[in-house]
Protein backbone atom coordinates (compact mmCIF):
# COMPACT_ATOMS: atom_id res chain seq x y z
CA UNK A 1 0.00 0.00 0.00
CA UNK A 2 1.62 3.59 -0.76
CA UNK A 3 1.37 6.63 1.55
CA UNK A 4 -0.07 9.35 0.73
CA UNK A 5 2.37 11.83 0.32
CA UNK A 6 2.80 15.05 -1.43
CA UNK A 7 3.17 13.53 -5.10
CA UNK A 8 -0.74 11.91 -4.25
CA UNK A 9 -1.80 14.99 -2.85
CA UNK A 10 -0.34 16.94 -6.25
CA UNK A 11 -2.03 14.23 -8.47
CA UNK A 12 -5.51 14.85 -6.90
CA UNK A 13 -5.57 18.67 -6.85
CA UNK A 14 -3.94 18.45 -10.77
CA UNK A 15 -6.99 17.43 -11.47
CA UNK A 16 -9.12 20.44 -10.33
CA UNK A 17 -8.24 21.71 -13.97
CA UNK A 18 -10.09 18.71 -15.85
CA UNK A 19 -13.20 19.78 -13.72
CA UNK A 20 -12.99 23.27 -13.88
CA UNK A 21 -12.44 22.88 -17.31
CA UNK A 22 -16.05 20.49 -17.76
CA UNK A 23 -17.74 23.07 -15.96
CA UNK A 24 -16.63 25.58 -18.55
CA UNK A 25 -17.64 23.61 -21.31
CA UNK A 26 -20.83 22.64 -20.15
CA UNK A 27 -21.92 25.73 -19.20
CA UNK A 28 -20.76 27.54 -22.73
CA UNK A 29 -22.70 24.69 -24.23
CA UNK A 30 -25.55 25.14 -22.01
CA UNK A 31 -25.60 29.03 -22.77
CA UNK A 32 -25.61 27.93 -26.42
CA UNK A 33 -28.93 25.32 -26.09
CA UNK A 34 -30.44 27.24 -22.61
CA UNK A 35 -30.93 30.49 -25.15
CA UNK A 36 -32.33 28.21 -27.91
CA UNK A 37 -34.71 26.59 -24.95
CA UNK A 38 -35.77 29.91 -23.73
CA UNK A 39 -36.26 31.70 -26.96
CA UNK A 40 -38.51 28.54 -27.73
CA UNK A 41 -40.32 28.58 -24.62
CA UNK A 42 -41.08 32.39 -24.55
CA UNK A 43 -41.87 32.63 -28.29
CA UNK A 44 -45.06 33.09 -30.30
CA UNK A 45 -44.59 29.74 -31.93
CA UNK A 46 -47.19 27.04 -30.03
CA UNK A 47 -45.10 24.06 -31.42
CA UNK A 48 -42.05 25.01 -30.45
CA UNK A 49 -42.83 26.03 -26.83
CA UNK A 50 -44.36 22.48 -26.87
CA UNK A 51 -41.05 20.96 -27.24
CA UNK A 52 -38.93 23.28 -25.45
CA UNK A 53 -41.30 22.54 -22.75
CA UNK A 54 -41.21 18.97 -22.74
CA UNK A 55 -37.49 19.01 -23.01
CA UNK A 56 -37.42 21.07 -19.95
CA UNK A 57 -39.31 19.01 -17.93
CA UNK A 58 -37.80 15.48 -19.38
CA UNK A 59 -34.65 16.83 -18.08
CA UNK A 60 -35.61 18.11 -14.79
CA UNK A 61 -37.96 14.93 -14.10
CA UNK A 62 -35.02 12.46 -14.70
CA UNK A 63 -31.65 12.10 -12.47
CA UNK A 64 -28.70 13.50 -13.78
CA UNK A 65 -26.42 10.44 -13.43
CA UNK A 66 -28.98 9.00 -16.02
CA UNK A 67 -28.52 11.81 -18.32
CA UNK A 68 -24.89 11.59 -18.37
CA UNK A 69 -25.38 6.94 -18.94
CA UNK A 70 -27.30 7.91 -21.71
CA UNK A 71 -25.16 10.55 -23.29
CA UNK A 72 -22.18 8.08 -22.76
CA UNK A 73 -24.25 4.83 -24.45
CA UNK A 74 -26.72 7.14 -27.07
CA UNK A 75 -24.00 7.79 -29.99
CA UNK A 76 -22.56 4.43 -29.55
CA UNK A 77 -26.28 3.67 -31.33
CA UNK A 78 -25.46 5.63 -34.21
CA UNK A 79 -22.26 4.70 -34.55
CA UNK A 80 -19.91 6.93 -32.80
CA UNK A 81 -18.14 6.42 -29.97
CA UNK A 82 -17.50 8.57 -27.15
CA UNK A 83 -14.86 8.57 -24.41
CA UNK A 84 -16.17 9.36 -21.07
CA UNK A 85 -14.58 13.20 -21.48
CA UNK A 86 -17.11 13.85 -24.38
CA UNK A 87 -20.04 11.83 -23.18
CA UNK A 88 -19.63 14.10 -19.70
CA UNK A 89 -19.11 17.22 -21.79
CA UNK A 90 -22.45 16.24 -24.19
CA UNK A 91 -24.30 15.13 -21.16
CA UNK A 92 -24.04 17.95 -18.99
CA UNK A 93 -24.32 20.60 -21.83
CA UNK A 94 -27.55 19.11 -22.86
CA UNK A 95 -28.66 19.35 -19.01
CA UNK A 96 -27.39 23.02 -18.57
CA UNK A 97 -29.30 23.57 -21.67
CA UNK A 98 -32.53 23.14 -20.29
CA UNK A 99 -31.92 24.30 -16.48
CA UNK A 100 -30.72 27.66 -18.54
CA UNK A 101 -33.06 27.71 -21.01
CA UNK A 102 -35.81 27.86 -18.34
CA UNK A 103 -34.34 30.55 -15.70
CA UNK A 104 -33.92 32.55 -19.10
CA UNK A 105 -37.33 32.34 -20.06
CA UNK A 106 -38.94 33.31 -16.90
CA UNK A 107 -36.01 35.88 -16.95
CA UNK A 108 -37.73 37.33 -19.82
CA UNK A 109 -41.14 37.09 -18.87
CA UNK A 110 -40.53 38.99 -15.59
CA UNK A 111 -39.80 41.87 -18.15
CA UNK A 112 -43.34 44.01 -18.24
CA UNK A 113 -45.75 42.79 -20.97
CA UNK A 114 -45.84 47.10 -21.68
CA UNK A 115 -42.21 47.41 -22.44
CA UNK A 116 -43.04 44.85 -25.98
CA UNK A 117 -45.79 46.90 -26.89
CA UNK A 118 -44.36 50.04 -26.46
CA UNK A 119 -41.24 49.18 -28.20
CA UNK A 120 -43.70 47.73 -30.97
CA UNK A 121 -45.10 50.66 -31.00
CA UNK A 122 -41.99 52.65 -31.90
CA UNK A 123 -42.02 50.46 -34.71
CA UNK A 124 -39.36 47.50 -33.74
CA UNK A 125 -39.39 44.20 -34.86
CA UNK A 126 -38.97 41.24 -32.44
CA UNK A 127 -35.37 40.45 -32.72
CA UNK A 128 -34.54 44.42 -32.30
CA UNK A 129 -36.93 44.30 -29.07
CA UNK A 130 -35.63 41.26 -28.10
CA UNK A 131 -31.73 42.95 -28.10
CA UNK A 132 -32.59 46.59 -27.31
CA UNK A 133 -35.50 46.27 -24.78
CA UNK A 134 -36.03 43.10 -23.14
CA UNK A 135 -32.39 41.55 -23.01
CA UNK A 136 -30.32 44.27 -21.34
CA UNK A 137 -33.47 44.27 -18.42
CA UNK A 138 -33.76 40.53 -18.10
CA UNK A 139 -30.28 40.47 -18.13
CA UNK A 140 -30.18 41.80 -14.55
CA UNK A 141 -32.62 39.62 -13.58
CA UNK A 142 -30.92 36.43 -14.57
CA UNK A 143 -27.34 36.84 -13.07
CA UNK A 144 -28.34 35.75 -9.56
CA UNK A 145 -30.02 32.62 -10.57
CA UNK A 146 -27.37 31.65 -13.40
CA UNK A 147 -24.29 32.02 -10.90
CA UNK A 148 -26.44 29.81 -8.35
CA UNK A 149 -26.69 26.74 -11.35
CA UNK A 150 -23.27 27.44 -12.11
CA UNK A 151 -22.86 26.50 -8.67
CA UNK A 152 -24.52 23.44 -8.94
CA UNK A 153 -23.13 22.71 -12.54
CA UNK A 154 -19.58 22.63 -10.89
CA UNK A 155 -21.18 20.28 -8.46
CA UNK A 156 -22.52 18.01 -11.05
CA UNK A 157 -19.01 17.19 -13.06
CA UNK A 158 -18.57 15.37 -9.92
CA UNK A 159 -20.86 12.61 -11.65
CA UNK A 160 -18.43 12.37 -14.74
CA UNK A 161 -16.44 10.40 -12.45
CA UNK A 162 -19.00 7.61 -12.55
CA UNK A 163 -18.97 7.30 -16.39
CA UNK A 164 -14.68 7.19 -16.22
CA UNK A 165 -13.66 10.61 -16.82
CA UNK A 166 -10.56 11.39 -14.76
CA UNK A 167 -11.28 14.66 -12.76
CA UNK A 168 -11.23 16.08 -9.24
CA UNK A 169 -13.40 13.34 -7.61
CA UNK A 170 -12.25 10.14 -9.53
CA UNK A 171 -8.38 11.48 -9.18
CA UNK A 172 -9.61 11.46 -5.52
CA UNK A 173 -10.98 7.90 -6.09
CA UNK A 174 -7.92 6.43 -7.72
CA UNK A 175 -5.36 7.55 -5.00
CA UNK A 176 -7.88 6.38 -2.03
CA UNK A 177 -7.76 3.16 -3.77
CA UNK A 178 -4.04 3.06 -3.76
CA UNK A 179 -3.75 4.82 -0.16
CA UNK A 180 -6.66 4.00 1.93
CA UNK A 181 -6.94 7.35 3.56
CA UNK A 182 -10.77 8.34 2.72
CA UNK A 183 -11.39 10.45 5.41
CA UNK A 184 -8.25 12.81 4.56
CA UNK A 185 -8.55 12.82 0.59
CA UNK A 186 -12.47 13.14 0.14
CA UNK A 187 -12.25 15.79 2.68
CA UNK A 188 -9.38 17.39 0.67
CA UNK A 189 -11.65 17.27 -2.17
CA UNK A 190 -15.02 17.97 -0.53
CA UNK A 191 -12.95 21.58 0.93
CA UNK A 192 -11.68 22.44 -2.81
CA UNK A 193 -15.21 21.89 -4.55
CA UNK A 194 -15.82 23.92 -1.71
CA UNK A 195 -13.40 27.06 -2.38
CA UNK A 196 -14.31 26.76 -6.08
CA UNK A 197 -18.15 26.91 -4.96
CA UNK A 198 -18.53 29.42 -2.36
CA UNK A 199 -17.40 32.46 -3.69
CA UNK A 200 -19.64 32.15 -6.39
CA UNK A 201 -23.02 30.71 -4.34
CA UNK A 202 -22.10 34.05 -2.17
CA UNK A 203 -21.71 36.47 -5.29
CA UNK A 204 -25.57 34.99 -6.13
CA UNK A 205 -26.74 35.69 -3.01
CA UNK A 206 -25.41 38.84 -3.11
CA UNK A 207 -27.17 40.03 -6.30
CA UNK A 208 -30.08 38.66 -5.09
CA UNK A 209 -30.09 40.97 -2.34
CA UNK A 210 -29.50 43.81 -4.50
CA UNK A 211 -32.11 43.26 -6.82
CA UNK A 212 -35.23 42.60 -4.16
CA UNK A 213 -34.01 45.78 -2.63
CA UNK A 214 -34.59 47.74 -5.53
CA UNK A 215 -37.40 46.47 -6.72
CA UNK A 216 -39.19 47.49 -3.56
CA UNK B 1 -27.49 2.50 -38.02
CA UNK B 2 -27.59 -0.73 -37.30
CA UNK B 3 -27.86 -1.42 -33.55
CA UNK B 4 -29.97 -4.22 -32.76
CA UNK B 5 -32.16 -3.28 -29.33
CA UNK B 6 -33.37 -5.90 -27.52
CA UNK B 7 -35.80 -5.08 -24.60
CA UNK B 8 -36.79 -7.84 -23.68
CA UNK B 9 -34.23 -8.89 -21.39
CA UNK B 10 -34.77 -5.72 -20.00
CA UNK B 11 -38.24 -6.31 -19.26
CA UNK B 12 -37.30 -9.84 -18.23
CA UNK B 13 -35.74 -8.59 -15.17
CA UNK B 14 -39.12 -6.35 -14.30
CA UNK B 15 -39.15 -7.93 -10.52
CA UNK B 16 -35.95 -6.35 -9.90
CA UNK B 17 -36.84 -2.94 -11.52
CA UNK B 18 -40.07 -3.10 -9.34
CA UNK B 19 -37.69 -3.64 -6.55
CA UNK B 20 -35.37 -1.19 -6.91
CA UNK B 21 -38.30 1.74 -7.53
CA UNK B 22 -39.97 1.14 -4.38
CA UNK B 23 -36.37 1.25 -2.12
CA UNK B 24 -35.79 4.43 -4.15
CA UNK B 25 -38.98 5.83 -3.31
CA UNK B 26 -38.77 4.17 0.38
CA UNK B 27 -35.32 5.79 0.35
CA UNK B 28 -36.16 9.57 -0.62
CA UNK B 29 -39.54 9.41 1.74
CA UNK B 30 -37.50 8.06 4.35
CA UNK B 31 -34.46 10.45 3.85
CA UNK B 32 -37.26 13.68 3.11
CA UNK B 33 -39.03 13.04 6.81
CA UNK B 34 -35.77 12.65 8.89
CA UNK B 35 -34.26 15.93 6.37
CA UNK B 36 -37.51 17.47 7.37
CA UNK B 37 -37.02 17.37 11.35
CA UNK B 38 -33.01 18.05 11.03
CA UNK B 39 -34.35 21.29 9.33
CA UNK B 40 -37.31 22.57 11.61
CA UNK B 41 -34.46 22.32 14.10
CA UNK B 42 -31.95 23.72 12.45
CA UNK B 43 -34.41 26.19 10.86
CA UNK B 44 -35.27 26.83 14.93
CA UNK B 45 -31.94 27.05 15.86
CA UNK B 46 -31.28 29.73 13.54
CA UNK B 47 -34.09 32.28 14.01
CA UNK B 48 -33.92 32.02 17.81
CA UNK B 49 -30.70 30.40 19.21
CA UNK B 50 -27.95 31.60 20.69
CA UNK B 51 -24.72 32.85 18.07
CA UNK B 52 -22.54 30.05 18.33
CA UNK B 53 -25.30 27.76 17.43
CA UNK B 54 -26.59 29.85 14.62
CA UNK B 55 -22.57 29.99 13.52
CA UNK B 56 -23.19 26.43 13.60
CA UNK B 57 -25.55 26.05 11.50
CA UNK B 58 -24.38 28.20 9.05
CA UNK B 59 -21.52 26.62 8.62
CA UNK B 60 -23.52 23.37 7.89
CA UNK B 61 -25.83 24.82 5.28
CA UNK B 62 -22.64 26.63 3.48
CA UNK B 63 -20.56 23.28 3.23
CA UNK B 64 -23.32 20.83 2.50
CA UNK B 65 -24.50 23.82 -0.81
CA UNK B 66 -20.95 24.26 -1.98
CA UNK B 67 -19.90 20.27 -1.86
CA UNK B 68 -20.80 17.45 -4.13
CA UNK B 69 -23.18 14.81 -3.16
CA UNK B 70 -21.42 12.43 -4.43
CA UNK B 71 -18.08 13.54 -2.03
CA UNK B 72 -21.18 13.95 1.10
CA UNK B 73 -21.75 10.33 -0.08
CA UNK B 74 -18.43 9.42 -0.20
CA UNK B 75 -17.16 11.04 3.20
CA UNK B 76 -19.92 9.39 5.39
CA UNK B 77 -19.36 5.56 3.61
CA UNK B 78 -15.86 5.57 3.43
CA UNK B 79 -14.88 8.26 5.92
CA UNK B 80 -16.76 7.52 8.84
CA UNK B 81 -14.95 4.21 9.49
CA UNK B 82 -11.97 6.09 9.89
CA UNK B 83 -13.27 7.55 13.13
CA UNK B 84 -14.95 4.06 14.18
CA UNK B 85 -18.41 4.04 12.53
CA UNK B 86 -19.26 1.79 9.85
CA UNK B 87 -22.35 1.65 8.33
CA UNK B 88 -24.18 -0.17 6.03
CA UNK B 89 -24.18 0.82 2.10
CA UNK B 90 -28.41 1.85 2.49
CA UNK B 91 -27.53 3.23 5.86
CA UNK B 92 -24.93 5.44 4.76
CA UNK B 93 -27.06 6.55 1.58
CA UNK B 94 -29.70 7.17 4.28
CA UNK B 95 -27.80 9.13 6.61
CA UNK B 96 -26.09 11.29 3.65
CA UNK B 97 -29.25 11.80 1.98
CA UNK B 98 -30.88 12.90 5.44
CA UNK B 99 -27.85 15.46 5.99
CA UNK B 100 -28.43 17.15 2.38
CA UNK B 101 -31.75 17.35 2.31
CA UNK B 102 -31.54 18.98 5.92
CA UNK B 103 -29.33 21.93 5.41
CA UNK B 104 -31.22 22.82 1.76
CA UNK B 105 -34.66 22.43 4.02
CA UNK B 106 -33.66 25.20 6.53
CA UNK B 107 -33.56 28.02 4.73
CA UNK B 108 -36.72 26.79 3.03
CA UNK B 109 -38.82 25.97 6.81
CA UNK B 110 -37.01 29.89 7.66
CA UNK B 111 -38.85 31.32 4.88
CA UNK B 112 -42.21 29.70 5.73
CA UNK B 113 -41.56 31.18 9.40
CA UNK B 114 -40.49 34.29 8.39
CA UNK B 115 -43.90 34.82 6.53
CA UNK B 116 -45.71 34.53 9.26
CA UNK B 117 -47.18 38.13 9.61
CA UNK B 118 -47.70 38.91 13.24
CA UNK B 119 -50.02 42.02 12.32
CA UNK B 120 -52.36 39.25 11.26
CA UNK B 121 -52.15 36.86 14.41
CA UNK B 122 -52.73 40.15 16.37
CA UNK B 123 -55.78 40.87 14.03
CA UNK B 124 -57.36 37.32 14.56
CA UNK B 125 -56.91 37.67 18.36
CA UNK B 126 -59.31 40.92 18.11
CA UNK B 127 -61.26 39.18 15.68
CA UNK B 128 -62.09 36.57 19.16
CA UNK B 129 -60.53 33.87 17.42
CA UNK B 130 -59.57 31.00 19.48
CA UNK B 131 -56.07 30.19 20.06
CA UNK B 132 -55.79 26.73 18.43
CA UNK B 133 -57.41 28.56 15.44
CA UNK B 134 -55.06 31.02 15.50
CA UNK B 135 -52.42 28.81 14.33
CA UNK B 136 -54.34 26.84 12.43
CA UNK B 137 -55.96 29.29 9.91
CA UNK B 138 -53.17 32.32 10.40
CA UNK B 139 -49.92 30.75 11.23
CA UNK B 140 -49.55 26.78 9.78
CA UNK B 141 -51.55 27.46 6.76
CA UNK B 142 -50.01 30.64 5.39
CA UNK B 143 -46.92 28.99 6.21
CA UNK B 144 -47.01 25.88 4.73
CA UNK B 145 -48.46 27.51 1.75
CA UNK B 146 -45.26 29.72 1.57
CA UNK B 147 -43.28 26.47 1.67
CA UNK B 148 -44.87 24.02 -0.54
CA UNK B 149 -43.56 24.76 -4.00
CA UNK B 150 -40.58 24.39 -3.10
CA UNK B 151 -40.83 21.23 -0.18
CA UNK B 152 -42.11 19.51 -3.07
CA UNK B 153 -39.86 20.81 -6.14
CA UNK B 154 -37.07 19.64 -3.15
CA UNK B 155 -38.94 16.39 -2.63
CA UNK B 156 -38.13 15.36 -6.48
CA UNK B 157 -34.76 16.93 -6.75
CA UNK B 158 -33.89 14.36 -3.76
CA UNK B 159 -35.84 11.55 -5.60
CA UNK B 160 -33.52 11.75 -8.58
CA UNK B 161 -30.64 12.30 -7.01
CA UNK B 162 -31.13 9.71 -4.77
CA UNK B 163 -30.03 7.55 -7.61
CA UNK B 164 -26.45 9.18 -6.63
CA UNK B 165 -26.40 6.56 -3.99
CA UNK B 166 -25.66 3.59 -6.93
CA UNK B 167 -21.76 5.34 -6.32
CA UNK B 168 -21.51 3.08 -2.85
CA UNK B 169 -23.87 0.11 -4.20
CA UNK B 170 -26.65 0.92 -2.21
CA UNK B 171 -29.55 -0.90 -3.34
CA UNK B 172 -31.90 1.53 -5.46
CA UNK B 173 -33.24 1.62 -9.12
CA UNK B 174 -29.47 2.51 -10.26
CA UNK B 175 -28.28 -0.18 -8.51
CA UNK B 176 -31.15 -2.81 -9.76
CA UNK B 177 -30.02 -0.68 -13.16
CA UNK B 178 -26.49 -1.55 -12.85
CA UNK B 179 -26.80 -5.20 -11.49
CA UNK B 180 -29.17 -5.77 -14.70
CA UNK B 181 -26.37 -4.51 -17.08
CA UNK B 182 -23.60 -5.98 -15.63
CA UNK B 183 -25.21 -9.74 -16.16
CA UNK B 184 -26.56 -8.72 -20.01
CA UNK B 185 -24.62 -5.83 -21.62
CA UNK B 186 -27.84 -4.20 -22.64
CA UNK B 187 -26.36 -0.93 -21.03
CA UNK B 188 -28.21 1.31 -23.54
CA UNK B 189 -31.81 -0.37 -22.70
CA UNK B 190 -31.47 -0.72 -19.31
CA UNK B 191 -30.64 2.52 -18.96
CA UNK B 192 -33.40 3.65 -21.21
CA UNK B 193 -36.10 2.09 -19.19
CA UNK B 194 -35.01 2.98 -15.82
CA UNK B 195 -34.50 6.73 -16.97
CA UNK B 196 -38.02 6.26 -18.54
CA UNK B 197 -39.30 4.79 -14.78
CA UNK B 198 -37.66 8.02 -12.87
CA UNK B 199 -39.45 9.97 -15.56
CA UNK B 200 -42.26 8.49 -14.00
CA UNK B 201 -42.21 8.87 -11.03
CA UNK B 202 -41.34 12.69 -11.34
CA UNK B 203 -44.57 13.03 -13.23
CA UNK B 204 -46.69 11.05 -10.84
CA UNK B 205 -44.86 13.30 -8.08
CA UNK B 206 -45.69 16.65 -9.91
CA UNK B 207 -49.29 15.38 -10.67
CA UNK B 208 -50.14 14.42 -6.81
CA UNK B 209 -48.57 17.91 -5.44
CA UNK B 210 -50.25 20.09 -8.03
CA UNK B 211 -53.78 18.25 -7.04
CA UNK B 212 -52.49 18.65 -3.34
CA UNK B 213 -52.44 21.80 -3.39
CA UNK B 214 -55.18 22.44 -5.73
CA UNK B 215 -57.77 20.73 -3.03
CA UNK B 216 -56.59 22.17 -0.06
CA UNK B 217 -54.15 24.94 0.08
CA UNK B 218 -55.31 27.79 -2.88
CA UNK B 219 -56.58 30.67 -1.12
CA UNK B 220 -59.95 31.60 -2.30
CA UNK B 221 -59.62 33.91 -5.08
CA UNK B 222 -60.43 37.43 -3.32
CA UNK B 223 -64.16 39.01 -4.56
Amino acid sequence: MRSLGSGEILFILAAVRWTLLLSVVAFIGGTLGGIVIALMRSGHIKALRWVAAGYIKLFQGTPLLMQLFLAFFVPGIFGFDVDPWGAAALGLSLHASAFLGEIWRGSIQVVPVGQWESSAALGLRYWNQMRHIVVPQAFRIAIPPTVGFLVQLIKATSLASIIGFVELTRAAQVINNATFQPFTIFGLVGLTYFIICWPLSAYSKRMEQKLALAAR
Amino acid sequence: MNYVFEFGQVFAAWDELLAGALRTLWLSAASMAIGMVVAVLGALGKTGGPRPLRWLIDAYIELIRNTPFLIQIFMVFFGLPAVGIRLEADQAALLALVINVGAYGIEIIRAGIESIAKGQIEAGRALGLKPLQIFRLIVLKPAIQAIYPSLTSQFILLMLNSSVCSAIAASELTGAANDIQSRNFRSFEVYFVVTGIYFVLSLMFWTVFALIDRAFLRQPAPR
